[in-house]
């Protein structure tokens, strides 16, 4: 059964703040391109019969505001289930004068919103945020000059008010916006237009509820899983043993159609292979029946053996930092440490997995999908349809939870593949199996360490190493067909390589007067498994591997963890979120272990770990603290001194925090995703297991507001740090160093056997 | 096809139901439910959770003809937008979500947990929700949630609250 959903009810709801999702769209191409908006045409420009302007220095493609008073903003970044979506409404309705609830959004959609590229990397506030301020304060400049021709009062006299120009000494003299709007903006975004003093904030930097929550708890709320089109059919792809391998070897030998329901229609394009059927268990049942005889080759290495592997790869060396004498220092020095740490892959834990709906109307394709990037993903679907940008819309709906690079966009180019093949609506909703296992994975890496103290105590050595593929295959222009699923399939593709995420938070802030830090780029095609995009990308590898050798290294030398870290800092931001937090969690300065390891009794430590996201975005201190016994690793308490520039929504902000904790614990206890010489064999949670309410830290946050400061993501920065902390309270409280993620309690009584 | 008539969300409905077709789907595509998700179709993260006779029942893996006569509940008989069930309610005031995906099941479970525990402790909570997953990290606030509807309920009982289910 269809539940229709109109726009204007979509529209009306999302004014009333239940953040429903646009799921209308353009039947027919849009006829004339608009140098101004006509303001009143909103449900036009929706509807695609108005070409919207999406050029985003123009003020008009991220704002509008209709003769009849609705306010209307535009996002090419989305709200991915992190608050976004009412951050940036709070920014624009700070520099407008208005309540946040009065904004409708509309988001992600190549028709209708600029181009913002990705929503990730924790930029959508830092980035997108300030584009939109601008063009906002832009707009309430516009409007205050034109009241100020009106009314003939110069705009010193002016004030904006609730939707309104006011004059200041008379308020019963004003115009509304909507009577100040004629025909659009009409002009381009002023970068250096004044913008509301944080002084004088109202909104910004107070916490607001979020405007899509409650539809999400009443079941009102429209995912990309709820869309349903007229005459759509349900489709699930077929593929072969290799799951999840990078390189693609398989191809099907044999078909076997016989045990499909008569309707059933099967779709083939080289390892591609789908079948569509008009009902969703149909379709699923039509997936276990065809029965496909694969002709396929082992790719992958033995999974004890991943890490060797990936050490011994060729790969382009980047030196990210090589200053002072570091090979003389570490030749010279009594006793260096070296220590090598491992990452394994990761999977997104995305609870619903990706789904997409897709379809043709006179030869032009319609997509709904969650994923980060409307635009580029355009690009990737061009590619691997053979049609041209402007013949395919993509629009997008909100999906699970993704934390980077998931299934999303692949599940897209399935449905897209579909229901080209089909000529009719298709939905493609992904199995727990295929999120599993062929959705991109956060890359394995090895991180090399070596360092040592002079007679002083003093570093006087520090060699960091990693090994590690690009972070990002995501769809793109270049990259095309390859860096969609259903291209591998069809085509026999790899994803493209680049030299992304690998090195991220490789450089640490310390002053280390000799220091050198070189990462070995591996082609995506010989990293074993499909890598791309997860949260932090590199920077929870390397700050897990910096952060913990950094305190081997304090203990060697009987050197407090805080002290040691304060002491080669010289950012003032930086020793301030290592000093709230180690006030905030009562840190008792140790030169050596708080206990020992004993199976049968719980010992207690803390640790702490420090990064500045991307060494030029947020700053986060950690302090964990942990109990260690025979039975593993439980994290009691984590505390966290946060310092994100100037703070739009504080509640949400803690919100991010905490999850990031949270996610960030189970990554580090438990998370690994098991594979053999064929592919991928943890397909479901029993085998790759996540944090449960029984394992949950306490958490405590201290946020540092900054609102003179420019805001800085808070989105995954958190995440970055949190292994390391958890780490470091391991040894702290048992004296083993665990250097092998994720810290299990297989891993932690096999170091304890070994020492 | 065969015909099944389930009393769900108070309303006693007539379906088409496929031999061996799950509730979830029923619900879904049958009814246009979007309480109900679905996360694993294998009873192991807790999307699809509804009730079935007041006990939290998995969804997508139970056929929807052996449950011929059960009585279902589904997000959308607690409460609405405009008259949220205190479970509901709690969930926005502590804003105890971020994609929310999970939240729907996550309602449900807490929901017979209370109908049996009015008052129930953190290790309660942890235990009726040990099948339910949540990948964004948004524990803390669930828990919370729970505790805050679990106090409005008891301040309230539901019998004297107008309209809710």
């Amino acid at each position: 059964m269809t539940a229709p959903v109109s726009r204007r009810d979509v529209l009306a709801g999302a004014l009333k703040g239940t953040g429903a999702l646009l799921v209308g769209f353009a039947m027919s191409h849009p006829l004339t391109a608009l140098a101004a908006r006509i303001t009143d045409d909103v449900e036009n420009d929706i509807a695609g019969i108005n070409k919207r302007v999406v050029d985003g220095d123009r003020v008009d493609a991220w704002l509008v505001i209709t003769r009849d008073g609705r306010m209307i903003l535009y996002s090419g970044k989305v709200e991915l289930g992190t608050g976004v979506a009412t951050a940036l409404r709070q920014i624009v309705a700070e520099e407008l004068a208005i309540a946040p609830t009065a904004l409708e959004f509309i988001q992600g959609d190549t028709e209708l919103t600029p181009d913002q590229k990705y929503t990730a990397g924790s930029k959508t506030l830092q980035v997108g945020g300030k584009q939109l301020r601008r063009a906002a304060a832009t707009a309430r400049h516009v409007l205050l000059g034109r009241a100020s021709e009106h009314l003939g009062v110069p705009v010193e006299g002016l004030t904006v008010f609730d939707g309104a120009v006011v004059v200041t000494m008379s308020p019963s003299q004003r115009l509304s916006y909507a009577e100040l709007i004629g025909t659009g903006f009409d002009t381009a975004v002023n970068d250096q237009a004044d913008t509301v003093a944080p002084e004088n904030f109202r909104v910004v930097g107070r916490s607001a509820p979020r405007i899509d929550i409650p539809a999400k708890v009443s079941g009102d709320f429209t995912y990309v899983h709820d869309i349903k089109r007229p005459g759509m059919w349900h489709g699930r792809v077929v593929r072969p043993p290799t799951i999840g391998a990078t390189r693609m070897t398989a191809t099907p030998e044999h078909i076997d159609r016989r045990h499909l329901a008569a309707e059933v229609e099967v779709v083939v394009e080289g390892a591609f292979i789908g079948v569509v059927a008009p009902t969703e268990w149909g379709a699923m049942q039509a997936a276990q029946s065809l029965k496909v005889s694969w002709r396929y080759a082992p790719t992958l290495p033995r999974m004890e053996a991943l890490f060797d592997t990936l050490e011994a790869m060729p790969g382009d060396e980047e030196v990210g930092i090589d200053v002072g004498d570091v090979d003389t220092r570490l030749a010279a020095a009594e006793a260096p440490l070296t220590a090598t740490y491992r990452w394994p892959y990761q999977i997104h834990d995305s609870i619903g997995p990706s789904c997409a709906v897709a379809e043709v109307n006179e030869g032009r394709m319609t997509a709904w999908s969650a994923t980060q990037g409307v635009y580029p993903l355009r690009a990737s679907l061009a590619d691997l349809l053979e049609l041209p940008q402007d013949e395919i819309h993509v629009i997008y709906a909100e999906g699970a939870g993704c934390y980077g690079h998931n299934g999303a966009d692949d599940v897209t180019a399935d449905a897209a593949l579909l229901a080209r093949a089909v000529n009719r609506p298709v939905r493609v909703q992904w199995s727990r199996a295929d999120e599993h296992g062929w959705g991109p994975k956060g890359p394995a890496m090895v991180m090399k360490m070596a360092g040592a103290l002079d007679a002083s105590n003093a570093i006087a050595a520090w060699t960091f190493e990693n090994w590690s593929p690009t972070h990002t295959t995501r769809p793109n222009a270049d990259d095309g067909a390859a860096n969609v699923l259903a291209g591998q399939l069809a085509h026999g593709l790899t994803p493209g390589s680049g030299t992304v995420g690998g090195n991220r938070n490789a450089r640490t802030l310390y002053t280390f007067p000799h220091q050198r830090v070189t990462t070995h780029w591996l082609s995506s095609e010989s990293s074993p498994l499909r890598p791309s995009a997860l949260r932090t990308l590199g920077a929870m590898q390397n700050t897990f591997a910096n952060e913990c050798f950094l305190d081997e290294l304090a203990y060697a030398g009987g050197l407090d963890p805080v002290d040691v870290r304060l002491r080669y800092l010289n950012d003032p931001r930086a020793k301030a979120v290592i000093e709230a937090v180690a006030k905030r969690s009562g840190w008792q300065p140790r030169e050596q272990p708080n206990g020992q390891y004993e199976a049968s009794r719980a010992s207690h430590g803390r640790g702490i770990a420090f990064a500045q996201y991307e060494n030029e975005c947020a700053y986060v201190a950690a302090i964990a603290e942990v109990a260690v016994s025979g039975q593993g690793v439980r994290v009691e308490k984590v505390t966290v001194a946060h310092d994100c520039g100037q703070i739009v929504n504080p509640d949400g902000l803690r919100n991010q925090i905490e999850g990031n904790v949270l996610q960030a614990t189970s990554r580090v206890l438990k998370e690994e995703v098991g594979f053999n010489t064929t592919g991928v064999t943890s397909l479901e949670w029993g085998a790759y297991p996540l944090l449960t309410f029984a394992e949950i830290p306490k958490v405590d946050i201290v946020l540092l507001d900054r609102p003179s400061e420019p805001m800085l993501g808070a989105g995954e920065a958190t995440s970055a740090v949190i292994p390391a902390a958890i780490a470091n309270a391991v040894f702290d409280a048992c004296g083993l160093r665990l250097r092998r993620a994720p810290l299990t309690a297989a891993e932690l009584r096999r170091v304890a056997q070994q020492s | 096809m065969a015909k099944l008539t389930l009393n769900i969300n108070g309303t006693a409905q007539e379906l088409d139901v496929e031999a061996g077709e799950p509730l979830l789907y029923v619900l879904r595509n049958g009814l246009g439910l979007k309480g109900p998700k679905f996360g694993c179709g294998l009873s192991e993260c807790g999307a699809c959770t509804v009730l079935a006779d007041g006990k939290p029942l998995r969804a997508c893996i139970v056929p929807a003809a052996s449950l011929a006569g059960r009585t279902i509940t589904t997000l959308e008989g607690l409460g609405t937008l405009e008259n949220p069930h205190p479970l509901q309610q709690a969930f926005i005031d502590e804003q105890a979500a971020q994609c929310a995906y999970c939240i729907p099941g996550m309602i449900m479970s807490a929901k017979a947990l209370l109908d049996r525990n009015p008052e129930p402790s953190d290790e309660d909570i942890a235990w009726a929700l040990a099948g339910n997953l949540c990948g964004c990290g948004t524990h803390l606030r669930i828990v919370r949630a729970i505790k805050r509807a679990a106090s409005t309920m008891r301040e309230t009982p539901i019998d004297s609250r107008e309209g809710s289910a």
